[in-house]
């Protein structure tokens, strides 16, 4: 107990910075996620070749060495950027590719008689998909988008081991001043705990808001 | 190509898609050409920067880094799958204590990060590099396959149990003999997905100094003399575990695309894990 009580501020920077990392991935991920999923339904042929190329390396790819190659190889090239935004560039593209395929198998699950109907009224492209297509597609993508949120916040641990300030990263200066390494680790797991069990929530709201019983 | 989305085109439209076509592959191309021009203007083709890997050292360091990524693979394969079928055996048992112990564990080893998991093992409990990423991988893997297994039993079609009840069968007879035969036909795309992910967080080691691929690969990006070769590095490793990881998850599709022909699992279908959903309160996948 006394560990987190005298280090509040220690903990609290942690846990901002894991909030912070998250957030700020989250949205990139979504952004990308979304725009990804457009390409791989487009009728271009080669913009769906490029959606599939990039949600196929990067669920491929380790994480770690997702962030070994951007925190360690980008400066290489001449961009030198805080470390938490290099954190937030590799979590937010490697999330990307999850989210593409989360939204794309939303897509799919809209039966094709809705978008012909839709035509048959005389709708246009983007009637059908932003009246029809659309808003059924996103209902039925809500849980496996906020798994995959879930896991983003889980994975943004690996941040702290390439020098961002968060949650998992408040071990070593406590382990330095002597404190009980087991109970450290007990509130970084509680911490991460509120973390997750917050999007969880946030998504069974929207779930039971925006959800459709298929 | 059916979907929802769009008509067949018609010759109008297709003229117009070549045109989006043309468009969108010159913008790729601009792209990697931005790549290319960035990577000869930092010189990262000079001959200092690969001359290294043509030494015989650097080589079996980086073989012996690859050897020890797929020995952490293995023993964190096979020891999931153990730890995975001990637990999915507790939830699916009738006594309550058990159920209630082996559901808390596998739903808390699901909500940590993996990398705190294996950062408590090695810094808490002071193990070896090796042995605290393959207990992390373990738990955490464990904990994910126990969900698979156990729906992969609970979708096997209620009247064969019912059936195997009614000839007689005491529960660990109905389990081994007809529900977990059935179900491992259906789990295995799943199960190999999940070893896809077991293998790619082999690279967490490196965050604890355990001696596998990418730590091979940073004391070779990290060295003066070679002018510090990162991204030669990079170009040298990731294709290697993208191809590594690649190779399994095509098996995995293999798998489930042979089976979906398959006569005799026909109807048993199990979802791949998601990571994490089965939060306390959090959403259950769909059946």
């Amino acid at each position: 107990m006394n560990v987190l009580l005298d280090n509040l501020s220690l903990y609290g920077k942690g846990l901002l910075g894991t909030v912070e990392l998250t957030v700020f991935a989250s949205l990139l991920a979504l952004v990308l996620g979304f725009l990804m999923a457009a390409f791989r339904v487009a009728p271009v042929g080669s913009l769906r070749a490029f959606g599939t190329a990039w949600v196929t390396v990067l669920r491929n790819t380790p994480l770690t060495l997702l962030f070994f190659a951007v925190v360690l190889g980008l400066p290489r090239f001449g961009f030198v950027l805080p470390f938490n935004l290099f954190a937030i560039l590799a979590l937010g593209c490697y999330t990307s590719a999850f989210i593409c395929e989360a939204v794309r198998s939303g897509i799919n699950t809209v039966p094709v008689g809705q978008g012909e109907a839709a035509r048959s009224l005389g709708m246009t492209f983007p009637q059908t998909l932003g009246g029809i297509v659309l808003p059924q597609a996103f209902r039925s993508v809500i849980p496996p988008i906020g798994s995959t949120l879930i896991a983003l916040a889980k994975n943004s641990a690996i941040a702290g081991a390439f020098s961002v300030t968060e949650l998992l990263g408040v071990y070593k200066p406590l382990s330095e001043l002597g404190y009980s390494i087991i109970w450290t680790f007990v509130w970084i797991a509680v911490g991460y705990l509120i973390v997750t069990l917050t999007i969880s929530a946030l998504f069974n709201v929207l779930e039971k808001r925006y959800g459709v019983a298929r | 190509m059916t979907t929802a989305l769009y008509d067949v085109p018609g010759p109008r439209t297709k003229a117009r898609h070549r045109l989006y076509g043309l468009v969108s592959t010159v913008l790729i191309l601009a792209l990697i050409g931005w790549v290319l021009y960035l990577l000869f203007a930092t010189g990262q083709f000079t001959a200092p920067k690969w001359t290294p890997f043509t030494y015989k050292g650097i080589q079996e360091l980086l073989l012996r880094g690859l050897g020890n990524t797929l020995k952490a693979f293995a023993l964190a394969a096979v020891l999931s799958l153990a730890l995975g079928g001990v637990l999915a055996t507790g939830r699916l048992s009738e006594h309550r204590a058990l159920r209630w112990v082996c559901t808390l564990l596998v739903e808390f080893f699901r909500a940590m990060p993996v990398l705190v998991m294996i950062f408590f093992i090695y810094v808490a409990l002071k193990a070896e590099p090796l042995i605290a990423l393959v207990a992390g991988l373990t738990l955490y893997n464990g904990s994910v396959l126990a969900e698979v297994f156990r729906t992969g039993v609970h979708s096997v079609d209620r009247g064969q149990r019912e059936a195997a009840y009614a000839l007689g069968m005491g529960k660990t007879q109905v389990m081994t003999h007809v529900l977990v035969p059935q179900a491992v036909r259906a789990m295995l795309p799943a199960i190999i997905s999940q070893l896809v992910v077991a293998l790619k967080d082999t690279s967490l080691g490196y965050l604890i100094t355990y001696e596998e691929f990418l730590h091979a690969g940073k004391l070779i990006a990290s060295n003066l003399d070679y002018d510090l070769p990162f991204i030669p590095v990079v170009m040298i490793i990731s294709p290697i575990y993208i191809g590594m990881c690649m190779l399994l998850s095509w098996l995995a599709y293999w798998v489930s695309k042979r089976q979906r022909r398959n006569p005799k699992v026909e109807g048993v279908e199990v979802a791949a894990p998601e990571p994490g959903t089965l939060l306390p309160g959090g959403h259950q996948p769909p059946r």
